[in-house]
Formats: C-alpha cells, sequence, structure tokens
C-alpha cells in the first residue's frame, strides 16, 4: 500500500480531478461511471442546511452503503418520474486538508448546479457545499464519505439526480 | 405581477359554470384565476377553518417561537411564560414590518427592528420609543391606547400535539372540526411523545389545490409512485380503504402490508409494471412493525393546509404554504417518538429517503402537479374528468380504486366558496 501512496502535492492534483469527474459524469448522465467514484464502504447525505444547523439527523437523500447508492440510481433509471432535465455543475477550487489518518483527505467545494428543461429553459437549482473525505486506494482517490449541505433547502420542483 | 401576493381582493370571482353537480368536472381555471385565489384566502384560511401551524414539541420551552405561515400570512407561534400557546399575526401593529424575521428562536419578547415597538410572547404591546416623546415635545397623542395595537392573535388550539390556528370567531372546536374519525386517528399517531428528527422542503410551481387533490387522490398512488409498487410498500390490491369525515373535507387514506399475493399482484399490474426491480440494499423499504392494527401505510389529509403521514415507519406532518395561484411551498416535519431505540432512530432517518422532495416514493408528485399547472394554462373553459369510483354520491370505501374523496374535496371548498352549483352533491 505505501508504495502507493501519494504525496500531497499528487493529492491536490488527484481531488481537483475528482471533483471534475464527479460533476462531468453527473451532467453528461453517466450516473453508473458516477458510482465508480466511491468506495465500496461509502455514504452519501444531502442535507438541508437548516437541519444541519439545528442538528437534527433527516436528510434529503441517504445512502449508507454503496448498495443502497445503486439503489438510487437504479430507481432513478427505472422507477422514479421527474422533471427532464440538464444539470450543470460549477464546483468552486477544493480545499484540501489531512486527517489523522494516513491516506484519507478531507475536501471541500462549494457548488452551483443549474438545471434546464429540455426546451432551454434554464434555473439556478441548487447552491450549497460539499465535504467530502477522500481516500486514496490502490493508487487513486476514491470518496468514501459525501455530505452536501444545501443552502437552498426548499428544493424547487424535487430532487431527483444527486447532487 | 411577479409577486401574487399583492393582487387585491376585487370583490367575487366569476361565477363557476361547474358542469355536473358532483364535482366531477373541475373547471381548469380554478387553479389559475387571481381573483379566484384572493376569495380563497379571505373565506378559506381567513375562513371558519382551522390550519395546522406547527406542533408542540418544535417549542417545548417558555420563550420558543417559530414563524410560519396560514394561507399568504405570516405567523408567529410561541409558548409564553405560563406555557400557554399564542399564533399571532408577524406584521408590526405600527407601519407594517415583518415582527420575527428568523424562523425559530427563543425570546421574551418580540421587537420589530423598524421603530422598536415592543411585544409580549402573547401578542400585545408592551412598550414602543418616545412614547411620551422627548423633552414634553412628540410622542404619540394622548388617546392613544396600547391595548389596540397589539399584533393581532389568531385562535390557537392543540389536538395531540399538533397546533392549529384559525382567523375565524365562527370556526367550531377544533376538536369538532377534526371530528371523530380523524381525532381517533391524531390520537394513533400521537400516542406517545414525538421528537422532531428535522425538516424537508419543496417549492412547487403549482396552484395549492392540486396538492389536495393528490393527497386524497387513491388512483394514482400506486399508478405514478413506481417504486412504491415494485417494493410492495402499497399496492392496489392490498386491504385498504379511503374514509372521511362527514362532510367530506379532511380524508384518511389507508392500507396494510402482506396483505395480498404475489398471484393477485402479477395479474393487476403484469402490464404497467418492470418486475426485474430487486434492491440490493432493502432496508430502506423494512417496515418494522408498530401499530397494533396493522395499517403501514396512511396518509391523513385535514382541510385545508394539514396532511399527517405515516410511511411504514417514516411519520410526518406536511404543510401547505400557498404563495400565489401558481405557487406553494410544502413543509415537510419528520418525527419519531421521545423513547425510540438509536436503531428506530436510525430506521426513521433512513426512510426519509422515501418521502420529501427527493423521496422514493413521493418525488412524482412535484412533477405531476407542475405539469398539471402547465398544461391547463392554456385551456382554462375545460375541466378535468374524475369518475374513478363513479359519479355521484360521495362515500366513504373500503377499496382504493377511487377519486370519490376528491369530489369531496371540492364540495366543501365551494361551500365555503359560496359557489356550489344547483343541487349540489355534498
Ligand atoms: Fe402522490
Amino acid at each position: 500500500m505505501t508504495s502507493l501512496a501519494m504525496t500531497p502535492a499528487e493529492v491536490r492534483v488527484a481531488a481537483q480531478e475528482l471533483m471534475d469527474d464527479y460533476g462531468e459524469r453527473i451532467d453528461s448522465n453517466r450516473l453508473e461511471e458516477w458510482l465508480d467514484l466511491f468506495a465500496e464502504d461509502c455514504s452519501y447525505r444531502i442535507m438541508s442546511r437548516e437541519n444541519v444547523e439545528q442538528n437534527l439527523p433527516v436528510p434529503l437523500m441517504m445512502c449508507t452503503s454503496k448498495n443502497q447508492l445503486r439503489d438510487r440510481i437504479v430507481a432513478l433509471r427505472r422507477a422514479n418520474e421527474y422533471n427532464l432535465h440538464y444539470d450543470r455543475h460549477v464546483i468552486g477550487a477544493p480545499r484540501i486538508r489531512p486527517t489523522d489518518t494516513a491516506d484519507l483527505w478531507t475536501v471541500e467545494a462549494s457548488y452551483a448546479v443549474f438545471q434546464t428543461t429540455l426546451e432551454g429553459q434554464p434555473r439556478l437549482f441548487s447552491v450549497g457545499r460539499y465535504t467530502d473525505k477522500l481516500r486514496v486506494e490502490g493508487g487513486t482517490l476514491l470518496i468514501c464519505e459525501k455530505l452536501v449541505v444545501v443552502d437552498s433547502f426548499s428544493i424547487p420542483t424535487l430532487l431527483a439526480t444527486p447532487l | 405581477m411577479d409577486d401574487p401576493r399583492t393582487i387585491p381582493n376585487h370583490g367575487d370571482a366569476p361565477p363557476v359554470h361547474w358542469r355536473r353537480n358532483d364535482y366531477s368536472r373541475i373547471p381548469y381555471w380554478l387553479y389559475h384565476d387571481p381573483q379566484i385565489y384572493a376569495q380563497e384566502q379571505e373565506r378559506i384560511f381567513k375562513g371558519p377553518t382551522w390550519s395546522m401551524v406547527g406542533l408542540e414539541a418544535e417549542i417545548p420551552n417558555p420563550g420558543d417561537f417559530r414563524t410560519t405561515f396560514l394561507g399568504d400570512t405570516p405567523i408567529i407561534v410561541d409558548r409564553a411564560a405560563d406555557g400557554s400557546i399564542y399564533a399571532m399575526v408577524n406584521r408590526c401593529a405600527h407601519h407594517g414590518a415583518l415582527v420575527r424575521r428568523e424562523p425559530r428562536g427563543n425570546a421574551r419578547e418580540h421587537i420589530c427592528i423598524y421603530h422598536r415597538w415592543c411585544y409580549g410572547l402573547d401578542g400585545k404591546l408592551k412598550g414602543l420609543p418616545f412614547r411620551r416623546g422627548l423633552k414634553g415635545k412628540g410622542g404619540m397623542g394622548p388617546d392613544f391606547d396600547m391595548a389596540d395595537h397589539g399584533l393581532p392573535q389568531l385562535r390557537c388550539e392543540s389536538y395531540a400535539g399538533v397546533i392549529f390556528a384559525s382567523f375565524s370567531a365562527e370556526t367550531e372546536p377544533l376538536a369538532d372540526y377534526l371530528g371523530p374519525i380523524f381525532r381517533s386517528h391524531f390520537d394513533r399517531i400521537f400516542h406517545k411523545k414525538i421528537r422532531i428528527l428535522g425538516y424537508q422542503r419543496q417549492r412547487i410551481a403549482g396552484n395549492w389545490k392540486l396538492y389536495l387533490e393528490n393527497t386524497r387522490d387513491t388512483y394514482h398512488g400506486t399508478l405514478l409512485h413506481e417504486f412504491h409498487t415494485t417494493f410492495g410498500l402499497s399496492r392496489i390490491t392490498q386491504t385498504g380503504g379511503v374514509t372521511m369525515d362527514q362532510r367530506h373535507r379532511h380524508n384518511l387514506i389507508w392500507s396494510k402490508i402482506g396483505t395480498d399475493d404475489q398471484a393477485q399482484y402479477d395479474a393487476v399490474y403484469k402490464e404497467v409494471r418492470d418486475d426485474s426491480l430487486r434492491l440490493l440494499d432493502p432496508r430502506v423499504v423494512e417496515v418494522k412493525p408498530e401499530f397494533d392494527d396493522g395499517i403501514s401505510l396512511a396518509i391523513c389529509a385535514i382541510f385545508p393546509n394539514a396532511t399527517v403521514h405515516q410511511i411504514g415507519n417514516s411519520l410526518a406532518t406536511r404543510q401547505v404554504r400557498t404563495m400565489g395561484p401558481g405557487e406553494f411551498e410544502l413543509y415537510w416535519t419528520l418525527f419519531g417518538y421521545e423513547d425510540d431505540s438509536q436503531e428506530m432512530t436510525d430506521h426513521r432517518v433512513l426512510q426519509a429517503n422515501l418521502v420529501g422532495p427527493a423521496g422514493l416514493i413521493s418525488m412524482e408528485d412535484g412533477e405531476a402537479i407542475e405539469i398539471t399547472q402547465r398544461a391547463t394554462v392554456a385551456e382554462m373553459d375545460d375541466c378535468s374528468v374524475i369518475e374513478m369510483g363513479g359519479g355521484g354520491k360521495i362515500t366513504s370505501l373500503d377499496h382504493r380504486v377511487t377519486d370519490i374523496p376528491v369530489r369531496g374535496l371540492w364540495s366543501y371548498y365551494a361551500e365555503l366558496m359560496g359557489i356550489e352549483p344547483e343541487g349540489a352533491e355534498r
């Protein structure tokens, strides 16, 4: 494992690339490939800023295992109906910090997601901040914890596609 | 006009051509008309109804307050020093400014930032700067009476810890308004102390009545919400039904999981369902038994703005906040019980995935309402066809292949609005 460890400079580059992949795979509707960015023991949570401030546990979306995340995507593809749209992520420069655990990094970034209808009408859909735990595994970075805190928590229409 | 709340009331809306007297035809313009909307605010939200404004568990301590809406009107709900609960209009009696701008907090009084008028937790005006002027000059006139200038009070009553408010002196007591069927459902859901687990909010670009119809429409439940059916949380083949109060203003949809078999299900849904779907991690749909009656799904709609739901182990209230003819906010308050184990709390939190704007079995409603609002705007003279379960008499049923409760809703709505057709079904 140690031979595959990354230097802080390498992590910086890899984390930026991971963020780029993250937004691009959602925006180009490659959600099955988006799943590949997560570790097998991952968790994924979208929380409203108002619940976080009040220390309340209710999420907007929460997957406590990678299989739950896979189920979300399968449901989205085959069971759920939602507003037909294109997504566009704008993710700010990530802020990267080491943790007490070797090979585990905290990465934060602000984001904005615009939704555009299939008729070409855009709207600002969501704005908030990511707080991620990224782990070096086999020479690459994977998301083992993703927390999306949504400032715009009065969700327009509905929230189907992950943020 | 961007903010529909600024639309003045120009008096009564034009007459409604209902086509049928049993509300099986609903003219689309009723979802769009600003005059109808203004009349709804006066006759429904300020009329003889009780609107849900919160839960007692949200303001447990003296001084706790929350701001909310009753129809379009901003409201403060708080708990006074003696423990009693007050609801008042959140608008300064001096110059009309919003007094409380925060969504929640704890305070000894409510002070308007504009000219610092100060109100007690009971809404009474306690003081104002320079009331007696300065060095003998200025100040309020000699006939200014503090008692006349409090925050306008609403009637406020709770049942089973759910707080309701009413603008009208004519509204019957809350317990009578709920009636025996809905009191007993509240007693069932709120049978012990609850704990707030969090909130979800959703802005839907549609008329508020479309949501009231939606919560009474059992026909769509198992068709639109495929996740529901596919994973067995609610299927129309299960034992279930719809129950209304005598005046058909409130409605309870209920069903029991595990009361149908696979053969029945296959026969009914084989043409509309993809049965190859399996959850890799089915914990999210697991129903841990907690009510003796075996009911696993109960959607209880209280006219005009409240819903209380039990979906598996997800428990919540939903409040409709009107924002003009074409928009409303849906405000979900999810809760469990104070004596829940950590495991049960975690399970309820996981099942938050089922409900709200990202709910695996509820997200579709936002879209269904918006596409209805969008497509009906150009067809204002046309109408919907509400005939599932037949027309005519409006009754409770022991099945869910019906939209009779939707006709019930309209019958009470029309009565309150003073727009009933000749010989109307009630
Ligand atoms: Fe629905």
